[in-house]
């Protein structure tokens, strides 16, 4: 990889640069900059997010005749399992934190790095040593629960291999938990002068929240696997009903962890959309403390929905009727955020650059996977679609409408700091626009699917189906060709790409005020902040109104 | 790298800065809050065994009151006293690291590492004795009466949860005699001994989770027979 990121022979000299502070394997494998890991974090969770993609597509090759044709029905199970291991866990929830907040936190706020650069390497370690245990489970057979790992099927039915997948996520949670503390740590302690807490860039903001998350929710998840473990291993009945366990305890604790986790990858979306919105609006954020609130908002009521995922799981009716009400109020926030984004475009210059694609897709995705969520905690109508592909559809609008367009958004907003190279912005919104073409086609005719009652994990369906999973299938195919696209021109333009400038968006962080790709202490000297956040009115008018 | 003439006290601290810290006095705070935010995900960790013991528990209080009726309360409570006093121990070194008196800080650290082990070896008689007496969860499990269920439960939880508590005392032993050697050569100064101060408030915080583990375990119900 460092042969690849080595400049191409030009007049000018080469520009030193945390990419020029050396060439060796080492000195990737050792870095303590929290840049590098970053980058060390986004070959890894590239290599999770195509090994997922590969999954979903074999589900989705099954999937396009009615009869169970091209896999075993154990096969198809260990797909849909590890397809959402996976993209879950290995990719959904490091992506955006892991390398872009990485990245971009400590520059944001002004500091030279993040406040534990050794524990950031070493939670990268732990990630792929987690990493490592789930692949082991994949080629020596996969496992076949569901992602959410059920008891007591996985502690007593399943004969697949739960133990080294439970045990991948238990120390891949590590490594979010370590994350999130850095995080928490550094935009506590590590501000530079001026850098008050309400001229925070928005994405600090919603990765402060989402660190929360991260600290709060992973050690529930953890012990919850060490519980599953210590069943399967030594027979303690804590889950199986023969034991005098019960099964519904796990499914709490696998949701209170498992719902804020849907935050976990969404709110670091949203804090790029928030960073993308103003700089091509060119305007100020509409309403930036509520935007900011909005995020811990979500981060706290997340905590306090996870009942909606059981209410056919034999829980109190009465818990069920909270349960719906509390995750009604998550809406609020969400859209608090919806309609701000949409006001700060409102009689704004905007131009139609990638990134500023990648985000109105988010907001337009992210709306129909909010308000189908509102369908789902309606108790009835969750009753009616449970487990059909209604669901399936109400959250792929979430974490890939919303979280991997976010991240896109995000890769190419930030591209041209990362690597100091501009890719083909021709191309770039030809694949913006095939990714947003190919995600409909592959998951509205799946909210029509549930709504006539397709289930959801099965790998065979009635023929009269079949049109609407052609469709899907179709879709699905056009998405993982929109995917493929930015790997290739984005490597393409390491290489050949022209220089980018240090501010090539006229962007206002403090990210943008130093070189692209910046020096290894990020600022030649710490900058001091005396102005207020995305500062895009003209200077004259600040001075005259302030 | 030979250094001309020894670092006094400040020009050390201060060469214990890292490059990205501005003052002693941030890299102190990040440090410690670092810490805090750590026990609340340890806090959070324990919680999960915690809500499955209060589940359980309340499915059927005589149950689990019968089967704690095995607990030898003896030992028990004498291990209770003895991390009371390394918590002690610890806190002492702690004010030894800030007042910079080396000797005492060396015998301090010492002492909570011993008591550390004193209670692991109370521990391990314990398990011993549990395991002789058939109360390992499992084809092995052997309990009198009808309170058999209730019975393999709680002693699930009692070894999940004591089990967790010790592998935190093993750690915490590794984390104060790695302390101790630093303390040895001389590492740490009043300027600079967050190292100690942080771990101190781990090595606390594993003290508390024994305190609401004992009575949890041991003393709940034991008036009924």
């Amino acid at each position: 990889m460092s042969a690849e990121m080595t400049p191409p022979l030009v007049d000018a000299p080469p520009r030193e640069s945390f990419l020029t502070a050396g060439y060796g394997v080492k000195s990737w494998l050792l870095t303590r900059d929290h840049k590098r890991i970053a980058l060390l974090y986004l070959a890894s969770i590239t290599f999770f997010f195509f090994l997922g993609g590969l999954f979903a597509l074999l589900i989705r090759l099954e999937l396009l005749t009615p009869e169970g044709d091209l896999v075993q029905p154990e096969t198809y199970n260990k797909l849909f399992t590890m397809h959402g291991i996976v993209m879950v866990f290995f990719f959904l929830i490091p992506s955006i934190p892991a390398v872009l907040g990485n990245f971009f936190i400590p520059m944001m706020i002004g500091a030279k790095d993040l406040a534990f650069p050794r524990l950031n390497l070493l939670s990268w370690y732990v990630y792929m040593i987690g990493g490592l245990f789930t692949l082991w489970a994949v080629v020596h057979g996969g496992v076949d629960t569901g992602w959410t790992f059920y008891a007591p099927f996985s502690t007593v039915s399943s004969s697949s291999h739960v133990l080294p997948a439970a045990i991948g996520i238990f120390i891949t949670g590590f490594s979010s938990i370590l994350t999130g503390l850095n995080f928490i740590v550094t935009i506590h302690t590590m501000r530079a002068p001026g850098m008050t807490w309400f001229r925070l860039p928005l994405f600090v903001w919603s990765h402060y929240a989402t660190s929360l998350i991260m600290v709060l929710g992973t050690p529930v998840i953890a012990v919850t696997l060490l519980l599953v473990a210590l069943e399967r291993i030594f027979h303690l009945g804590f889950f199986d009903p023969a034991l005098g366990g019960d099964p519904v305890l796990f499914q709490h604790l696998f949701w209170f962890y498992s719902h804020p986790a849907v935050y976990i990858m969404v709110l670091p979306a949203m804090g790029v959309v928030s960073e993308i919105v103003p700089t091509f609006a060119r305007k100020s954020v509409f309403g930036y403390r509520f935007v900011a609130y909005a995020s811990v908002a979500i981060a706290v009521l997340g905590f306090l929905v996870w009942g909606h995922h059981m209410f056919v799981s034999g829980q109190s009716v009465y818990a069920g009727l909270f349960f719906s009400l509390l995750s009604f109020f998550v809406a609020i926030p969400s859209a608090v955020k919806v309609f701000n984004w949409t006001a700060t475009m409102y009689k704004g210059s905007i131009s139609w650059r990638t990134p500023m694609l990648y985000a109105i897709g988010f907001i337009g995705l992210f709306t129909i996977g909010g308000l189908t969520g509102l369908f789902l905690a309606t108790l009835g109508v969750d009753v009616h679609v449970h487990d059909t592909y209604f669901i399936i559809a109400h959250f792929h609008y979430i974490m890939v409408g919303g979280a991997i367009m976010g991240y896109l958004g995000g890769i190419h907003y930030w591209w041209p700091k990362i690597s100091g190279k501009l890719y083909s912005e021709g191309l770039a919104k030809f694949a913006a626009f095939v990714v947003f073409v190919g995600f409909n086609l592959t998951f509205f005719p799946q909210f029509i699917l549930g709504y006539l009652g397709m289930p959801r994990r099965y790998h065979s369906y009635p023929p009269e189906f079949q049109v609407l999973n052609v469709m899907s299938t179709a879709g699905a195919s056009i998405l993982g060709f929109g995917y493929v696209l930015p790997l290739a021109y984005l490597f393409w333009s390491m290489r050949y790409g022209r220089d980018a400038s240090s501010n090539p968006w006229g962007a206002t962080g403090l990210e943008w005020q130093t070189t692209s790709p910046p020096p290894t202490e990020n600022f030649p000297v710490t900058p001091v902040v005396d102005w207020e956040p995305y500062e895009y009115r003209p200077k004259k008018e600040v001075a005259a109104v302030g | 790298m030979a250094e001309p003439r020894p670092l006094s006290r400040e020009e050390y601290a201060a060469s214990r800065l890292q490059h990205h810290f501005v003052s002693m006095e941030q890299q102190r705070d990040a440090s410690t809050l670092a810490m805090w935010v750590f026990l609340v995900t340890e806090i959070l960790f324990f919680g999960g065994f915690f809500l499955t013991y209060t589940v359980y528990r309340w499915q059927d209080p005589v149950g689990f009151a019968h089967a704690s009726q095995n607990m030898d309360i003896v030992l028990g409570t004498v291990n209770t006293a003895v991390l009371i006093i390394s918590s002690l121990t610890m806190a002492m070194a702690v004010h030894s690291a800030a007042t910079g008196r080396r000797k005492p800080l060396l015998a301090y650290l010492s002492a909570t590492i011993l008591l550390g082990f004193a209670f692991l070896g109370i521990k391990a008689v314990e398990y011993t004795d549990h395991i002789h007496h058939h109360l390992f969860p499992g084809p092995g499990f052997r309990f009198p009466g009808p309170d058999k269920p209730a019975a393999e439960m709680f002693f699930s939880l009692y070894f999940g949860m004591t089990g967790l508590h010790a592998l935190h005392m093993i750690i915490g032993i590794g984390i104060v005699g790695t302390l101790l050697v630093m303390a040895y050569r001389g590492r740490f100064t009043p300027e600079y001994h967050s190292p100690i101060e942080v771990s101190g408030l781990y090595w606390h915080f594993v003290d508390i989770v024994w305190i609401f583990l004992f009575p949890l375990l041991y003393l709940i119900g034991r008036h009924l027979k």
